[in-house]
């Protein structure tokens, strides 16, 4: 039950041009530093990204829509990010966009063997154009269809050899559910620890979901909108 | 004529103790700075957080604790963390019991229109489609007219709708306002504002019933 890899460049292998990323993060917290570089630098293309936003124009996401990696994007909001407007509004880039819940639960859905589920959000809208409607309850619903990925990509607080994982704060978000639904689950940790360090009452994801881990480095977790209050 | 920390104050005297809250971006926000003394609420950031506190101290910012702003926060003693799957449950379960959020355009049956503006500005819907299609009170704060003048209550909603039949109050600069199967009905007004200058502003059906009230902030 090793699945310690190297590093970055190692977990990416297998990644090949076209092929679809599910991405954890909410914003810039909680994202995957690591392999988004590792990705940059092996310059694979035509992705299909599954991530709740698109990164910043120099970091995160944005990186790779720089390089013009991404050929899709399934996010919930992707504001923030110039460079990824401009590729939508011109063409270069083809864009999903889905309710934040249905995202996470469309993800978490693939990981639990439920190819499909009812759902209220988005009825009436653009997002239940083309989808069955069905009433339960009185209320009418959408049926929103599972994600599936080749590879999800996790950024966890601490991990160990068998890929139990702990996230740390708000930046849980999406990864649990992203780590469940990928074919191939890499997760890259602040710090990996030895079996037993991590009291399995408190590990958030359970090796079974994760093939590949590592311990990343040189994590520069950038915050977007630093909020503060003077003491009194 | 109210300001946004006015919409706010006034959104903050919907609050009741033991209520769970969801607050979205801008005038929304505000509404936690004016919780009225001695009533327990508390906000959920739909990132993750129940109990979420205010910003923190200068230099105690954690890159690992946002709000779904992505603004810095604390966590209040008695809070919790969770991933994204069980914060929408939370939502779409109805275990949140109240949810503010601003709006582009309300129509006087209730659709709201926040999330598109075709061909000029596309961020995306966020959670905003997941909160108004399931919470039972949802509250819409915004001004009552937009940067050029044009009432944001309308008959019907011009962009893209985030949901359908789904907003029960709005607090604007100018009045309150409940959704009502006849239209939009006058709570109260704002201070110094004339049943006649909210007539003005709002193009939607507009419900006028006996003597209407001014905002007591």
């Amino acid at each position: 039950m090793d699945k310690i890899v190297a590093d970055a460049r190692e977990a990416i292998k297998g990644i090949e041009n076209g092929m679809t990323l599910m991405l954890g993060g909410f914003g810039l917290c909680g994202i995957p530093e690591n392999c988004i570089s590792a990705l940059v630098e092996a310059g694979t293309s035509d992705l299909t990204c599954i991530s709740n936003n698109a990164g910043v124009d120099d970091f995160g996401l944005g990186l790779l829509l720089q390089k013009k990696q991404i050929k899709k994007m399934i996010s919930s909001y992707v504001g923030e990010n110039d460079e990824f407007e401009r590729q939508m509004l011109s063409g270069e880039l083809e864009v999903d966009l889905v309710p934040q819940g249905s995202l996470a639960a469309r993800c978490y859905a693939a990981g639990a063997g439920i190819p499909a589920f009812f759902t209220p959000a988005g009825y009436g809208t653009e997002v239940a154009e083309g989808k069955e409607v069905r009433y339960f309850n009185g209320k009418p619903h959408i049926l929103e269809q599972a994600f599936y990925a080749d590879f999800a990509i996790v950024k966890a607080w601490k991990g160990d050899r068998f890929g139990n994982l702990i996230f740390k704060g708000t930046a849980r978000n999406f990864n649990p559910a992203m780590a469940m639904a990928g074919k191939i689950t890499i997760a890259e940790v602040e710090e990996l620890v030895e079996p037993g360090e991590l009291d399995p009452n408190f590990i958030h994801t359970p090796g079974v979901f994760i093939q590949r881990i590592f311990q990343g480095n040189n994590y520069e977790k950038r915050i977007e909108q630093r909020t503060v209050r003077k003491k009194d | 004529m109210l300001d946004k920390t006015g919409i706010a104050k006034r959104i903050a005297q919907e609050l009741q103790d033991g209520w769970y809250v969801n607050l979205g971006i801008g005038i929304p926000t505000l509404v936690a700075n004016y919780v009225p003394e001695g009533l327990n609420v508390e906000f959920q950031s739909e990132n993750g957080i129940l109990g979420m506190g205010p910003f923190p101290f200068e230099g105690e910012e954690d890159a690992d604790m946002i709000n779904a702003g992505k603004q810095t926060v604390t966590i209040k003693p008695g809070g919790s963390i969770f991933d994204s799957v069980t914060s929408f449950a939370m939502i779409r379960g109805g275990h949140i019991q109240l949810t503010v959020l601003g709006a582009m355009e309300v129509a006087d049956n209730g659709d709201i229109a926040n999330w598109k503006i075709p061909g000029k500005m596309v961020k995306g819907m966020g959670g905003a489609m997941d909160l108004v299609a399931s919470a039972d009170n949802i509250i819409v704060a915004m001004m009552h007219t937009n940067k050029r003048g044009q009432s944001k209550l309308l008959r019907q909603c011009t962009l893209p709708i985030t949901g359908v039949r789904c907003v029960k109050r709005i607090v604007t600069n100018l009045a309150v306002l409940d959704i009502t199967p006849e239209g939009f009905k006058l709570i109260e007004r704002a201070p110094g504002v004339s049943v006649d200058e909210i007539k003005n502003a709002t193009e939607g059906r507009l419900v006028l019933e006996g003597d209407i009230p001014e905002m007591n902030l």
